[in-house]
């Protein structure tokens, strides 16, 4: 059942093949097998799930419910669920739960998806390895020595190794399309602002922006849509339609102009990944595809501008994490500054306190013109360049990292090298343009991502040509020996 | 005992005062604002700082901010941002404050008020801008821990900063009070400055007088009325003055007035002030305003106090002081007009002025729980106006009333009040009270006119005051005089 897609899983359910709560115990039971050596939850809700496989499976007795009724997932656990604990992968909220839950678990809810469990993350997000989490580090179904990437780690590590059909994940510089690319999934970041980040814990708000990991585009394509919208609780999401991802899929992709640019092909891109995503501009071409070069000349100052905006927001956001109303507290604090420093110096992993105090730094008085303010006018040059390219060409197509996955610890010591990990991934959010990753080869025997960027809302158009590819290749059907059977 | 600034120095004064909006819900969230409600039952998971949680902007709290902008002949910006302002303190549930920064919702105003000697003066507004109150911290019935309430926070406010154009600690006052009348004429705040709805920060440096530079300035937080206000700021003065003269210096510092010692004390010093990290809110998109939203603000402007005093003035023929009075208050000048439609404007506002807000000031209640309200007191004025009761009668009922003995025809017919206007019987009044006085009639008739009160006085009190006075006096006089 695992290796189905969604519209294979639905389609059995429809029939009543197989009822959901046989679909759910079927994931339950993988992951009461198989996560111990990877994981990828923080927590499983098995009864919660069970319930929502009943009601799925009434309404699919009676003939009711639509194509994603009954089937499971996994949630990262940014999102907030009512009831159920949400920490974000951090001590701060080991013991926090929400009494709402975030617009798109609302919204998957309804549409009769079934909640497996909460996926591991780096902590607040903050991390391009899932090392950072309280809740450990997750492994790499395709090698357990290599991280999964991240922050969405869990979420592709469940989806990857068959422990969930798709998963929620977020995207703040790269978090659903590096861990996507470094096991073999499709992950999409759609448009800042067409997904809700309400009940979503925020990292960096300007930023954030909430999709899924999944086994195919297609798969993709189907949870979107069912979460994206405009939410009247969330200022920043944006009052427009949403597209038919679904029925986009099956247009040709003849004469689709495709931009490669040259700054994504520069020094250090490893040998391999080039030669996959090369042999996939090659299979886009053979499938009508016009490729032209196309420049994006302020991408190289991505890292740097990311590295001011992010950590300032996020040293905003998590002042709320004080152990006054919720969250860690301190033992027996004397007075109101033990309380704060020893709540928050316990509760916070020294990779969230780095960015905190770099955040706190960026925006201090006689700073904030020299860093924040600066930075904010790059991003206006790096949107300005995509801008541009848009112009010119409807997609634009890259790597989505430098590398494969590496070994576990391999980075911890070197904050540095650890960030340039996104350094494809970050223009994307900092212009606010949809994103994709999706697979396109292996180096020996890992996977390799191959990124699509499209215009604002055009997720619809690069959905289409991901699924396009997909089936014209078959590197997304490639399993992690031992997790297919 | 009024205050004067010791000779050859002067005051520099400026205002910065929180107003809370009336809006039903807070300024990012759908949670109530009512105030008094048991702690933390307002506080919604927005109010309470959770985790995901996001602002969503309260559409009438800018109607009210804008409303504001257009009263005081400010601009009303094309565009503001919203911008975090980062403090740690437990009643500030996200760990920084939104409010506005650079780019605030109002920008140079200006508000004319009256000085004593009768001269205006016009105080600049440098601007308003919005931003959402904090809750409160709770000592009292607690030891060793501090409570915390949030139900204010999320209040919307505007803070209204005004130019350093303030001179003396009346002036001080003077800006104050018409900035609250204000304020509650356009109905964007109740007022209440005890629950804390209008707040004053006060800034005041001193300087030689001719000097040009402005001296070192302290900020005098939280000062909650218009008395303590004027305190404070004197007090301020005095103390900046004997430090200068001592040959000491001004820190610049946040300093808290002690009611109950009329002085200020240090609170903390610019060098432990917050760094407050101000950065535009991710979360709030910036706020543009087309034209005909302001236009549309503008047409519903109500008449404001100064247009008011006006137009009673010259359309009803009121005194400067009266009109000023009954204007002071927009409770009162409701009630005014509402009395005074259709009838004679000047003896409503006598009635207004010196009855009724004398006797509300004699039992300490305001004219919105007065006992008698403008319709009641209408009826009572209409008996006066159809002779059925005199003037001196209508004291009377006025009393009764007062004491909630009921609708002014009511009292008229329980006590028998109704004016005697049939002239045989008060001049059969007249002539028993003749006859009972033969020695006043002849002094009376020997050219003592003073005492005409005194046959007056006694057909009144043979009538219970009831007979007619235009009257009385004329037939009075005819039978006197013989």
């Amino acid at each position: 059942m695992h290796t189905s897609s969604l519209k294979e899983l639905a389609a059995g359910l429809k029939a009543r093949r197989f009822s959901s709560r046989e679909l759910t115990q079927h994931y339950l039971g993988r992951i009461e097998r198989l996560d111990p050596g990877l994981n990828s939850y923080i927590t499983v809700t098995a009864e919660r799930a069970l319930k929502q496989a009943d009601a799925a499976d009434a309404l699919l007795a009676q003939g009711q419910g639509g194509p994603l009724t009954g089937i499971p997932l996994a949630q990262k656990d940014i999102f907030c669920t009512a009831g159920v604990r949400t920490s974000c992968g951090s001590k701060m909220l080991d013991k926090f739960v929400a009494p709402y839950d975030a617009t798109i678990v609302k919204k998957l809810d309804a549409a009769g998806m079934v909640m497996l469990g909460k996926a591991n993350m780096d902590e607040f997000a903050m991390g391009s390895s899932n090392e950072t989490s309280f809740y450990g580090p997750v492994k790499n179904p395709w090698d357990v020595t290599r991280v999964p990437g991240g922050s969405s780690g869990g979420s592709v590590a469940a989806v990857a190794a068959g422990l969930a059909p798709i998963a929620t994940a977020t995207d703040t510089g790269g978090s659903i399309r590096q861990p996507a690319a470094l096991t073999n999934l499709t992950g999409i970041k759609p448009t800042y602002g067409r997904v809700s980040r309400f009940g979503m814990i925020a990292f960096a708000s300007s930023l954030d922006q909430a999709g899924v990991v999944a086994r195919s585009a297609e798969d993709a394509a189907a949870v979107l849509q069912a979460m994206s919208g405009f939410d009247p609780l969330d200022s920043t999401s944006v009052e427009r339609p949403v597209d038919d991802h679904v029925a986009a899929l099956d247009r040709p992709i003849k004469g689709l102009r495709i931009g490669l640019p040259k700054e994504y092909f520069a020094e250090g891109l490893d040998a391999g990944s080039r030669a996959a995503i090369e042999a996939a501009v090659k299979v886009f071409e053979s499938l009508g595809a016009v490729v032209k070069e196309v420049s994006l000349p302020n991408a190289p100052l991505s890292v740097p501008t990311y590295y001011v905006v992010a950590p300032a927001e996020a040293s905003s956001n998590l002042a709320r994490f004080d152990g006054v109303r919720y969250g860690h507290r301190c033992d027996n604090p004397v007075n109101l500054k033990d309380l704060y420093e020893r709540s928050r110096g316990e509760g916070f992993g020294a990779e969230v306190q780095r960015r905190i105090m770099v955040g706190t730094y960026v925006l201090s008085h006689g700073y904030y013109d020299a860093y924040y303010l600066k930075a904010q006018k790059v991003r206006r040059l790096i949107y300005d360049d995509f801008r541009r390219a848009f112009d010119e060409v409807d997609l634009v197509l890259g790597p989505t990292a430098q590398n494969v996955a590496f070994k576990l610890g391999d980075k911890t010591d070197d904050p540095v090298a650890m960030y340039l990990n996104d350094i494809y991934t970050i223009a994307a959010n900092l212009a606010g343009i949809p994103a994709m990753s999706l697979p396109c080869g292996f180096v020996e025997g890992l996977p390799v991502g191959l990124q699509l960027m499209g215009n604002f809302f055009d997720e619809s158009r690069m959905l289409n040509a991901a699924h396009q590819y997909q089936l014209a290749t078959d590197f997304h059907k490639q399993w992690p020996k031992g997790f297919a059977s | 005992m009024s205050f004067a600034i010791r000779e050859g120095w002067e005051a520099v004064i400026g205002l910065e005062v929180h107003c809370q909006l009336r809006t039903v819900s807070k300024i990012f969230s759908g949670a109530a604002t009512a105030y008094g409600a048991a702690p933390n039952t307002q506080a919604d998971p927005v109010t309470l700082g959770f985790p995901g949680v996001l602002p969503v902007l309260n559409a009438d709290a800018v109607r009210y901010a804008v409303t504001f902008g257009l009263a005081v002949d400010a601009q009303v910006a094309e565009r503001c941002v919203f911008a975090r302002k980062h403090y740690f303190y437990p009643d500030l549930p996200k760990g920084y404050q939104i409010s506005q920064y650079e780019q605030p919702i109002v920008a140079h105003g200006r508000l004319d008020i009256e000085l004593d000697n009768g001269t205006v003066k016009t105080i600049g507004i440098t601007r308003a801008h919005m931003e959402e109150d904090a809750g409160k911290s709770l000592h009292e019935n607690f030891t060793g821990v501090t409570g915390i309430d949030l139900n204010r926070a999320g209040t919307p406010l505007i803070e209204i900063v005004s130019e350093p154009d303030i001179r003396t600690p009346a002036e001080a006052v003077a800006y104050l009070k018409k900035l609250h009348q204000l304020v509650v004429y356009l109905g964007i705040c109740d007022g209440n400055m005890q629950e804390g709805s209008f707040r004053c920060d006060a800034n005041v440096s001193v300087r030689r007088k001719g000097a040009e530079k402005f001296g070192t300035r302290t900020e005098t937080k939280n000062v909650n009325s218009f008395r303590y206000v004027e305190k404070a700021i004197e007090f301020e003065i005095e103390r900046q003055i004997e430090v200068l003269e001592g040959g000491g210096k001004i820190v610049q510092e946040t300093r808290l007035f002690n009611p109950d010692t009329g002085e200020t004390r240090a609170m903390r010093t610019k060098e432990d002030a917050n760094d407050y990290r101000y950065f535009p809110d991710p979360d709030l998109l910036p706020l543009e305003f087309d034209n005909a939203f302001v236009a549309e603000l503008l047409a519903q402007l109500p008449e404001l106090p100064d247009d008011k005093k006006e137009r009673l003035v010259k359309d009803l023929g009121l005194t400067v002081y009266d009109a000023s009075v009954l204007v002071s208050e927009k409770a009162i000048a409701d009630y005014f007009e509402k009395l005074a439609s259709g009838r004679d404007a000047k003896i409503a506002a006598n009635w207004v002025i010196n009855d009724l807000l004398g006797a509300l000031n004699k039992a300490g209640k305001e004219i919105d729980t007065s006992p008698i309200g403008a319709e009641a007191l209408a009826g009572l004025l209409k008996r006066i106006a159809d002779k059925t009761i005199s003037g001196k009668i209508a004291k009377e009922v006025f009393e009764a009333m007062l004491a909630g003995e009921g609708e002014a025809d009511a009292i008229i017919k329980a006590r028998g009040l109704v004016q005697i206007t049939d002239e045989s019987a008060i001049v059969k009044a007249i002539d028993e009270i003749m006859a009972k006085n033969p020695g006043q009639l002849a002094e009376y008739r020997a050219g003592k006119d003073k005492l005409f009160g005194f046959f007056v006085g006694q057909v009144m009190k043979a009538t219970q005051g009831k007979a007619n006075p235009d009257a009385l006096n004329r037939l009075l006089k005819e039978k006197l005089a013989g």
